[in-house]
This record gives structure tokens, sequence and C-alpha cells, in this order.
């Protein structure tokens, strides 16, 4: 390659004793889609930082057609020509779509006023010209995410970016939306933009990278083509082999554990999350929940651990009533629970490895008597729990802040399936993890399986589903669209995500057109 | 990093409703803190003990540099600056260094009080005529000014453990010293017997104000910061009306209660020379008990728990609502404890100038302490030794008694400011672990 655009050579950059980033050479020529891979952690937003000026390198260059630049400020960075979009947009949702891409370099006409015509003009321009399908117009809070990212996009190239980040860019996204996204990404290049491509997912970089470039802990561990196969992507991420998919047994379902029948949530301001949804779970087997985010998942799993009022329905734990349980009743009841923000809802960032261990079990025998902690027993339970389930930790005293993602999802695994509990609710499982510990999040969760524990899995991850469940349901705006075997093809689990209510699958009763009748299939379908 | 923040829908700060309403869309790690959070633990988190020392250090140049050029004498001398240069600078040092050595004189040992000491016969002779006593006096004057300091300061820093900002200490003093003072006049009762019953109204007095702030914010989701605020108000216009009315002393027309019944005072500790009374050790016991259920008991792990991160411990199970009650009860209880042992201990009757200001010093006191029990009790003694020697200082070298005052806020602003101080003196900022922590959540 002759025309090489840019060009980052040595980077280093520390954070006190971590090197995030060591000696990074990375080439990205013009019109290529340049996939940088690695797990968390690995250095890959580091990297990005620096190229988009946000962070400055304590070694290194940045060259953009051999010659040196050095970037101050992301200013910078978007006058040569790079643009960024983050994992987190950065879109004021109160603006319209032309506002927020003008926003920080606003024209004016010669009497002061906005030129609000221009920003219209420029959106409706690019937007035809990628096939973007964007309305300027638009308020960005009534936007689906997807075009929220194309919004952020824009913005990029409003700005005459010639090299395109993308952050993580379809974490956030629909199996559709990651597909259209593909094809305005081939555009783009066609167009002769190159696009930096950030994703630790394996199937995304092979089908969308030109060129991929694997990261791990900080440094270039080396370039392949999208040809390579998953499992040697994988194992240059890891550093060893990887098992992409835990192996399982055919499950054994025993009773109905998990009993949720015309469960209604509806949120303080009268809107409806879930809606009706009935399904059951039995000892040792799997559900698994897909479905966008946003559709009321969130808000059945905080139902369904106490944390929100429920409107109507039931919910059963072998055959106990929970209804209108308190969390801790729940928790005592058998339920082990992994929330989906972890860091929000399943730690305590402050406190340590040992306290977080107990975090839901602190006030029973052994860690406490009356109102007594015993400091030896939490003591002892850490180290027990930190060696079974391999945490990458210090110590037991280390903030469980500190960890990274992986090791404070353990933390929490450890926690929730060190106490008796018959069901277990785990709720985006491995989302933000690496792949080392994905593998080892999967193998926990089916043997808790096949220890005779109820699941429910959800996930917006369609690849983990796949992985795990040994029955799917489809959520979509608070209902179930439909229940599913595992061997379901994955466009027909797409059509359920959007909504559309296919028909006659295979694991449905046979009167499901109706679709209260999915209920009555639910039971059985296992 | 900007990333850290994503626009996302304003969040009232400190918004107590349920932890889970703000949540539909946003499930992004970014956490959103409150205010309150923020705030906190940018004061708890940023400092070390390094930090704090230097925070006083640079406090006390700052407050003598303040003092010496505020001297009428010195800036006489500094008129003369190019005539007698030495002369200025020493003026300048003398008074500054006068000022802290009478500080310290009044607050902790004064030589003079030794000399006199050995001049006497006797030993017996100076036991008898207060000799000894006054060796001690200054100790024991810190230790009687420290005494309300410490229990309102821990009333302000156990609820910050859990999560709350306590303004109303003030409010909350001032209904112990109500409640503790009627019982101590009002009532007649045998001496042991006494002295407890007027402690435990104390407390009561103080932990009623404090349930209604924790209970206003369990059910309605009212911030504790203005509950308290308006309560002080309250409290202390209540006070005026009760001194004018019911509780004032008979025969008098100024505002100011009925002596207490001696049965009813806190038992002096080393005779009745020195003021150091009982309430001292209540108050360490208090701290002690503070620190205990903290760090001991599984209440405390819950405060702890519901401070640091409400929505996991509700998760978790805890009863975020109730807890917020019960810290409050014990926070309103233990400044109620501080009216107690200035009404029992040294005053003997309620005026208009008995609260003074402990309350809001209380704040600066848990500030100063890190809102850790052992801190909070350093830092009471610290200030008051502060407050033990002004009169002194007044006395001896004619520097006004706010310059005390002065040192005190300076000490807070250095404590409130940690970058300040480590710029100061070119700390290496020990966030190492803080900002790989930070970028280590920006990698995801």
């Amino acid at each position: 390659m002759t025309d090489v655009e840019l060009e980052l050579k040595g980077i280093t950059k520390r954070f006190g004793s971590l090197v995030a980033n060591d000696r990074i050479d990375l080439a990205v020529s013009p019109g290529h889609v340049h996939a940088l891979l690695g797990e968390n952690g690995a250095g890959k937003t580091t990297l990005m930082n620096v190229l988009y000026g946000l962070l400055q390198p304590d070694e290194g260059e940045i060259l953009i057609d051999g010659k040196s630049v050095r970037f101050h400020s992301p200013k910078d960075a978007i006058t040569a020509g790079i643009g960024m979009v983050h994992q987190h947009f950065m879109l004021v949702p109160v603006f319209t779509v032309a506002e927020n891409v003008t926003l920080g370099m606003e024209e004016t006409r010669p009497s002061g006023l906005l030129d609000r015509r221009k920003a219209r003009n420029d959106v409706r321009e690019l937007s035809r010209r990628y096939g973007l399908a964007v309305d300027p117009d638009a308020l960005v809070e009534d936007l689906p995410v997807g075009i929220q990212q194309r919004v952020e996009i824009i913005k990029a190239l409003v700005r005459d970016a010639s090299v395109l980040i993308l952050d993580e860019p379809t974490a956030v996204l629909t199996p559709a939306e990651t597909e259209d996204l593909f094809r305005i990404i081939r555009q783009l290049k066609d167009g002769g933009t190159s696009v930096v491509f950030i994703s630790h997912k394996l199937k995304e970089v092979q089908a969308i990278a030109d060129t991929i470039t694997v990261l791990r802990r900080g440094a270039v561990v080396g370039d392949k083509p999208p040809s390579a196969t998953e499992d040697e992507l994988a194992a240059m991420m890891v550093g060893r082999d990887v098992q992409l998919v835990v192996s399982k047994a055919a499950a054994r379902p025993g009773d109905v554990m998990l009993d949720v029948e015309d469960l209604t949530v509806v949120d303080e301001t009268g809107r409806v999350w879930v809606n009706g949804m009935s399904f059951q779970v039995r000892a040792g087997e799997i559900l698994g929940l897909a479905g966008v985010q946003g559709n009321g998942q969130t808000e059945l799993t905080e139902a369904l651990i106490g944390l929100r009022p429920i409107a109507s329905g039931y919910i059963r734990l072998d055959g106990r009533d929970l209804t209108h349980s308190t969390p801790r009743q729940r928790l005592h009841a058998g339920v082990a629970y992994v929330p989906e923000d972890r860091q929000e809802d399943g730690l305590v960032g402050a406190f340590s490895v040992a306290d977080n261990m107990i975090l839901d079990n602190y006030d029973r025998p052994p860690f406490a008597s009356g109102i007594n902690l015993h400091l030896g027993a939490i003591a002892s339970n850490a180290a027990e729990r930190v060696q079974e389930f391999d945490v990458r930790t210090q110590s037991a005293d280390t903030p469980v802040g500190t960890l990274s993602g992986g090791n404070q999802q353990k933390v929490i695994l450890a926690r929730e399936l060190g106490r008796e509990h018959k069901v277990l609710v785990a709720s985006q499982p491995t989302r933000g993890l690496d792949v080392g510990s994905i593998e080892f999040v999967h193998r926990r969760i089916v043997r808790q399986r096949d220890h005779g524990v109820a699941v429910l899995i959800v996930s917006s991850e369609l690849d983990e589903i796949y992985a795990l469940a040994d029955r799917i349901a489809v959520i979509y705006e608070g209902r179930i669209t439909g229940f599913r075997p595992p061997s379901v093809p994955v466009e027909e689990l797409g059509l359920l995500m959007a909504g559309s209510e296919v028909p006659g699958g295979p694991a449905e009763a046979p009167e499901a057109e109706a679709p209260e009748a999915e209920q009555a299939g639910a039971g059985e379908s296992s | 990093m900007s990333e850290q923040a994503p626009p996302g829908p304003p969040e009232s700060p400190g918004s107590p409703g349920p932890a889970t309403a703000t949540k539909q869309k946003d499930t992004s790690e970014a956490s959103h803190r409150s205010f309150g959070q923020i705030l906190r633990e940018s004061i708890l988190e940023g400092n070390s003990v390094t930090v704090i020392f230097l925070a006083i250090f640079t406090a006390i140049v700052i407050g003598g540099l303040l003092n010496a050029f505020t001297n009428t004498t010195v800036l006489d001398a500094w008129g003369n600056l190019f005539s007698a240069p030495g002369a200025a600078i020493s003026q300048a040092w003398d008074t500054a260094i006068g000022a802290y050595v009478a500080l310290f004189e009044g607050s902790i040992f004064n030589p003079h009080t030794v000399a006199a000491l050995f001049q006497q016969a006797s030993f017996s002779t100076a036991i008898h005529n207060g000799y000894l006593a006054a060796v001690f006096n200054p100790l024991s004057e810190t230790c009687v000014q420290a005494t309300p300091l410490l229990l309102a300061g821990l009333a302000v820093a156990l609820p910050y453990q859990a999560g709350m900002f306590n303004i109303g200490a003030q409010s909350q003093l001032i209904g112990g010293t109500i409640l503790a003072t009627y019982l101590g006049y009002g009532v007649s009762l045998p001496p042991v017997i006494h002295v407890i019953v007027c402690v435990i109204g104390g407390f009561v007095g103080g932990a009623v104000l404090g349930w209604i702030v924790g209970e206003l914010k369990a059910r309605t989701g009212a911030h504790e910061v203005i509950t308290t605020i308006m309560l002080n108000y309250i409290m202390a216009y209540l006070l005026s009306f009760l001194l004018g009315n019911v509780m004032q002393r008979p025969g008098r027309s100024d505002l100011i209660s009925p002596v207490i019944a001696g049965n009813a005072h806190l038992p002096r500790l080393f005779g009745s020379t020195l003021r150091i009374n009982a309430g001292f050790l209540l108050a360490l016991a208090c701290a002690f008990g503070v620190w205990w259920l903290l760090y001991r008991t599984t209440t405390g792990f819950e405060f702890r728990a519901i401070g640091k991160n409400p929505s996991a411990a509700r998760v978790a199970g805890m009863n975020v609502e109730r807890t917020w009650i019960l810290v409050m009860l014990i926070a309103g209880g233990l400044a109620g404890l501080a009216g107690s042992a200035v009404i029992q201990g040294t005053d003997f009757s309620l005026n208009f100038q008995t609260y003074g200001t402990f309350g809001f010093d209380a704040i600066t006191v848990a500030l100063l302490g890190l809102g850790r029990p052992l801190g909070v009790v350093l830092a009471a003694l610290l200030f008051g030794a502060f407050h033990a020697g002004a009169p002194l200082m007044q006395a001896q070298t004619n520097t006004s008694v706010e310059i005390v005052q002065v040192l005190e806020a300076l000490i807070v602003l250095f404590v409130a400011a940690p970058p300040l101080i480590r710029a100061i003196y070119r700390l290496r900022a020990a966030r190492a672990a803080g900002v790989a922590g930070l970028t280590g959540k920006g990698l995801a």
C-alpha cells in the first residue's frame, strides 16, 4: 500500500504504572475499513482517544500523509479530517438533527442569525449521498438508537472527516440496524472515507473489515485478513485457545420453578412496559429472552426481583406467590439475580471485593448474628470465592470498582451462585465482557442449569441467546411475540424482535395465531 | 473525559425517588451520580491524611500573614520598610508567632503555670491553691470546647457515610438543649437518675428533629439539605418563643431559662476548678459507638452500602427508606446530646447564645475528619483547641478572636479543594489508580 493516509507510529500511553498502549503501530489506508479487535482493556479506546486528541501520547507520533502532526484537542483532530462516533452518543436530545449537526460550528447569515437552512441542506445532502434516511428536522430524542448513530456519522462527515472512528458501534443496535450500518460503512468506503472500526465482536469484524489489527494488553499482537477464522482471532485476542460456544448437554427440564402469569408493569408516568406477559421456566432449563433493548426487559427483570410494583398478574416461585414480596423476601425465597447494569445495581464500587461478596447476604449466618458482623467469616468466604471463581484481584480488600468488568461480573456471580437459589435471573450477563470472561460466565450458567436451577437469561446479544438457551422467547414492546427452539433461524428471530408475530413457529402450540395463545404454548414447548 | 457523561435526561440532584425510574434508555455503564454523592466523593475520597495536614499547615501560615498584616504596629513598621527593613519583617514575624503562642498557651499548655507551680512551697499547697489545676486548665478547656463539636460532628459524619448531608445539626442541637434544659429544671429527681434522664432527653429532643427529616425524605423525597436548613430556622425561632414564654426564668425580662438542678449537672472529672466533665467521656463513647455501628454491624453495612450506591443496596434487598429514617434519627440524637453536654456540663441554663454556631462548626469538623469517627474526634479536638485558646490570644496579643474562625474556614477551604493543596506542594496526584480505573471504564 503506497497511499497511506493515516499512520500511528510507536504510540505509547501510560496511566501511572499501567501501560494502556505499548508502542502501537497502525496504518490506515484511504478507503479501507480497518478493524481494531481486542478485549476490554486491551487499549483500543485509549488508542483512539489519542488519535482523536482527547489524550496526549507519552511517546510516538501520528502521521497524516507522511507528515507528523500533534493533536492537542479534538478540535485539532477534526481539522485534520478525523471524526469519531463515541460509544455513548454526544447528542442534545431536545435539539433537531440539523441543530445537533451544526452544534459547535454554527454558521450565521450576514444578519447574524443562525443559518438553519444551510444546516438542513447539509444533512439532507449527506443523507441522500450515503442513503442514511435521516430527517433533518426530527428531534433527536424521538429517533431510534440506530438513527441517532447516523446523526453522529453525519456530524463527522459535515466536518469533512476522511477518517471515521467508530467505537463499538454495534453495541446498541439490532441485527437489522447492524446490517444497515454495514451498508453505510461500505458506501462511505466507496466514497474514499477510511473507517476505523473498534469492536470485540469477531463476527462483525470479519464481516466488515478489510484489515484486522488485534490488540492485547495494550500492544499489537498482529494483523489478520478478514478471512481468518474466528477461533484464530479469538486465540489472538485472549492469548490462548478459547471455546467460543460452551458445550452443553440437552436440557432435562423438571418442575416449573418460575411461573409468570399475565404480568403487567406500569411506570410512574403510566407507560406500560410489560404488557400481560406470561412464561414459565422449569428447573434445569435455560429460557433465553431475546429482544432489542428497551422493549421492557429491564422493567421485567426489575419486577421479577421486586424493584418495581406489579400492576397486575402473578409471579410464583416453586408454587409460592411472590407477586408482592419485597426484594429481600424474594432473595431469601431463592432468586439469584445478575443485574443488567452491574456497576449501578450489582456492586458497591467503593466497597471491597469481600463486602460485595456478601452484599445481599450480610445479615444472615455465618456472616452475622444479630447485628454483629463476623469479619472472619466474611474474609474467609471472600478468599474461598475469589479462588473458586478465579477473580483476578490484588486482594479481597481491593475496592471492587477498580476491577475489570469481567472480574466484577465474577464477583456478582460468586455472590449470587453462592447462595441457596432455585431460580437464576441474569440480565445481559456478559455485556461488555471479553471473550475469556464470556466463556467463564457461560460455563457457570450452564453448570447451574445442570444442577437443577431454573435459568432466565435476558440478552440483546443473539449469539448469547443461541449459545445458552434451551428455549427462546422474544420480547417486543412488553409482549412475548413468540417462543422458539434454539434451532430457529436468525432471520425469524429478527422478525420477531421487530414485532412481527411470525405464526407457526416449530415450538408453538397450534393455536399460535392468537397472541394470547403463546402463553399456553410456553409451558409445553420445552 | 467528556465521554463519561452521555447526554441523558437531566436527573434532579440527589433525587431519592425510585432509583430505577430514569433508567429506561440509559443502560450505559456511566453511572449517574447525584450532586450530593459527587460532592461527598470529591471531599472524602480526594483527601489523604497528608493533604489534611498540609491544609492545616497552609491555613496556619495564611492566618499568620493575615494576622500580621492587619496589625497596625506591623503596618507602621512596613511603612518604614526602606529605612528599617529588618524591623518590618521582625515585627510581622513577632505578631504572627505571638498570636499562635498565645493560642497554644490558652489551649494546651502554658509554661508560666508550671513555673508558678514549682514556686510553691509544697506540692500539697500547690494543689490546694489551684496551681496544679492551672497547669491543666488549657487542656481541660480544649476538651470542654471539643465536646459539643465532637458530638455534633458525629451527627454530620454519620449521615455522610449513609449518603446524606445533615446541615441540621444546629436545629437538632437546639431540640436537645430545649428538652434537656426543661427536664433539668422542670422535674426533680435523685442525683444520678436526673443526669441520665436529662441526657436521654437531650438525645430524644435531637432525634425527633432528625426523624422528621428522615421521614420527609423517605415519604416525600424532600431533600434533607432543604429540610434541615429550614428546620434550623424553625428551631431558632421556636427557641426564642419558648425562652420568652414558658421557659423564661421568673423575674427576668431577657431570653433565658431557669437554671437546671444541681442533680442534673454532668459530674466534673478532676475536681471543681477544671471544667472538663463527663460530657467529654460521653462524646468519646459516642464516637466509638458510631465507629462500631458503622464498621462492625449489619446496620452499619447497610448505612455504608446505601451511602455509596443506593440502587445496588436496593437490589440487594436493603430497605433504603427505612435506613434514611434510622440514620437521621441517630444523627439527630447525637446532635441533641451535644446540646445536652453544653447545658448539663458547662452552661446550666439555656439562652440564645448557648447553641452558638456548634451546628455549623460541626459540618466543618465532619469535613475535616473526612466523615470518619476517629477523624471527627481529632478534628473536634483541633477546633476545640482553637476555641479554647482564642480568648487568651485576644487578651495577650490583642489579636481578634475572629482570626480563629478565619483559620477554621481556611482549613476547610483547603480540605474541600485537595487539588489546590496538591498544586501548592507539588504532590504527585495520588490518583494513578483512579485514572486507570476511569480509563479502564472508557475502554469498554
